[in-house]
């Protein structure tokens, strides 16, 4: 096996027990948001396992590599990647949603190390980041800020005047992953609010666009290697995923947006992630 | 000393503050030539960041970097920099209690020919509402320069709330200024008229006139809205046994609710509460309008002598049971 070929069996290995933790999580917590963190796993799986530069040990490194989940109610994936690199006991993921627990249904800053800022209030993660960026170029650090926004959060007018700004003060320092698995609550993002032609949209607004295959490794990395060598303009990747990836009956079913499995399903879900991928 | 411009205080605070302290960083929304946050651009360029009119991502964005270890001061006109993006500030700033200092100016019915849309008068309201948010509102200039400094040394989430108008000084250079700590300015024993932002230098005017009847009132200024200063309220009520409440801002929500809480809670003293009750502002010269709306000495004069009267009502009615 080449190299690169081991470090994809280990991504898929990481992914494929994300997924197993978002399932468990979620059943366990009898709530959450299933479908869009399976979506969005390769993408997390990817920025915390090879692109970005960040240390558990040191969770305010004052160089480390942001991560913003403006799309909060993914937080099920983006905890169960900081427990497996380290952040906190993989124990822990079970108290999800819990009183007490560090683990809030929605991520919330200051509670849980690796948590970069409290989300779960769509369409602010890239003004976030925006600042995030604005900060790291007044302290002439090279560090790198990546935001993950839903598709149907980008329906949100304040996510636009963020894309504005980011363009204005040429923060090439932010990348905007966009997992665009075209289902929302009530639907297909097109029918609820149509968002197409994306692309051009980010275009319009003096990004560098991308567009890959966000279940595919190799593409997100590409694109987070073509995004740092980008100068002077943003990156958005606009990831096109399969809500509820990995489990057949949540594939392309909005009713996972927000419903966790009922036992039947879990034990179905779990055996499948077992298997596949 | 001549009227003041509260603005222009704070506008010369933040240059200095600016000259000092490398993390602080000002962010406006197309209005840094009226809130004066165009004198730290000035000096300070590479700090100063236009954010156009776009208030929600003005915040956001001054989230980001207050996360990332910067002082923030966001400011505009009081409207925007509560209303608007108070979902952004709950979410963002207030919730994850990072160090952004949002400076809101035009506040209040003194606002004048704009009208009703740029009156603020929920402002301290919906931001006195928010966990971890200090809420400050100056009596003068003097105090807002010294507010800022204290704002730029305090961490966490603030709002300040200043007028337009040019406003009568009332403090001195050398008083101080403590966030949470409300000054006596005169004692009294008969009625405590408790004030915030220009309406403390009415309570000044409204205790002279009843002096002049022979009522001896004393003059809080609160100039902390949030966390209100209850031992100094208390210490006062217990004593002039009646409270009246003097605000530019809606009876609803601000200071006279703030004192309101606190008396009912504690002390139940007969309390009047001076403000815009419950209704939006219009268009006018500002003195036209603070008569139109209730905000004159007389007002408070009013008030004084009616919660005064209820006090005496109160008490006979313990010495008949």
């Amino acid at each position: 096996m080449s190299n690169e070929e081991v470090e994809f069996d280990f991504l898929k290995e990481r992914a494929r027990t994300i997924r197993r933790h978002v399932i468990d999580m979620t059943c366990a917590a009898g709530s959450g948001h299933p479908g869009g963190s399976l979506s969005a796993t390769e993408i997390i799986c990817t920025l915390y396992f090879k692109v970005m530069k960040h240390d558990p040990k040191a969770p305010q490194w004052k160089q480390r590599d942001r991560f913003v989940l403006s799309k909060g109610h993914v937080a099920p994936a983006l905890y169960a990647a900081l427990a497996e690199s380290g952040y906190f006991p993989v124990d822990e993921l079970k108290t999800l949603r819990e009183l007490g627990s560090r683990l809030q249904g929605h991520p919330s800053y200051g509670k849980l190390p690796g948590i970069e800022m409290s989300t779960g209030s769509l369409g602010q993660g890239i003004s976030i980041a925006n600042g995030m960026a604005l900060a790291a170029k007044l302290d002439s650090s090279d560090h790198r800020i990546y935001c993950l926004c839903g598709d149907g959060e980008l329906q949100s007018g304040q996510n636009w005047e963020a894309a504005m700004l980011a363009a204005h003060y040429k923060l090439d320092n932010v990348t905007v992953f966009v997992d665009r698995n075209r289902l929302q609550t009530m639907g297909d993002t097109e029918e609820v609010m149509s968002l197409e032609p994306l692309a051009d949209k980010w275009s319009a607004f003096g990004w560098n666009v991308i567009e890959i295959d966000g279940h595919d490794f190799a593409a997100i990395i590409k694109a987070c290697e073509d995004a740092k060598r980008c100068r002077g303009r943003p990156t958005v990747v606009i990831a096109n995923t399969v809500k509820g990836r990995g489990v057949s009956f949540m594939e392309n079913n909005a009713d996972f947006h927000g419903k966790c499995c009922n036992p039947e399903q879990k034990e179905k879900a779990m055996c499948e992630l077992e298997e596949c991928l | 000393m001549k009227n003041v411009a509260q603005r222009v205080f704070f506008g010369r605070a933040l240059a200095d503050l600016g000259d000092k302290n490398m993390d602080i960083v000002v962010l406006d929304s197309d209005l840094g030539g009226s809130t004066k946050t165009s004198d730290f651009a000035k000096g300070h360029p590479e700090r100063f960041f236009q954010c156009g009119i776009a208030e929600q991502n003005m915040m956001g964005t001054a989230a980001g970097l207050a996360v990332s270890g910067k002082k923030v001061f966001a400011s505009t006109f009081a409207v925007f920099a509560t209303g608007r993006c108070w979902d952004q500030i709950r979410q963002s700033i207030a919730y994850p209690n990072l160090d952004v200092k949002i400076v809101a100016t035009h506040c209040g019915i003194s606002v004048g020919g704009d009208g009703a849309s740029h009156q603020a008068l929920e402002d301290v309201s919906l931001m006195r509402s928010l966990p971890n948010m200090t809420v400050i509102c100056p009596a003068d200039a003097n105090e807002a320069y010294k507010a800022t400094v204290a704002m730029a040394e305090h961490f966490g989430p603030c709002y300040m709330r200043m007028g337009r108008a040019d406003f009568p000084a009332i403090t001195g250079e050398d008083d101080d200024f403590t966030i949470g700590k409300a000054t006596v300015l005169k004692k009294g024993k008969d009625v405590t008229l408790v004030g915030s932002g220009q309406m403390v230098s009415v309570c000044l005017d409204a205790a002279d006139m009843l002096k002049d009847d022979g009522i001896s009132a004393e003059v809080i200024n609160m100039s902390t809205v949030k966390p209100l200063d209850a031992d100094t309220l208390l210490e006062s009520a217990d004593r002039t046994r009646c409270v009246v409440t003097a605000e530019e801002h809606s009876i609803i929500g601000g200071l006279g609710s703030a004192v309101a809480e606190c008396l009912s809670e504690n002390g139940n003293q007969p309390l009047i509460r001076v403000g815009v009750r419950d209704s939006f502002g219009e268009s006018g010269e500002p003195n036209e309008l603070m008569i139109k709306y209730g905000l004159t000495k007389e007002d408070i004069v009013f008030a004084a002598r009616k919660a005064i009267d209820r006090k005496r009502k109160k008490k006979g009615f313990l010495w008949r049971k």
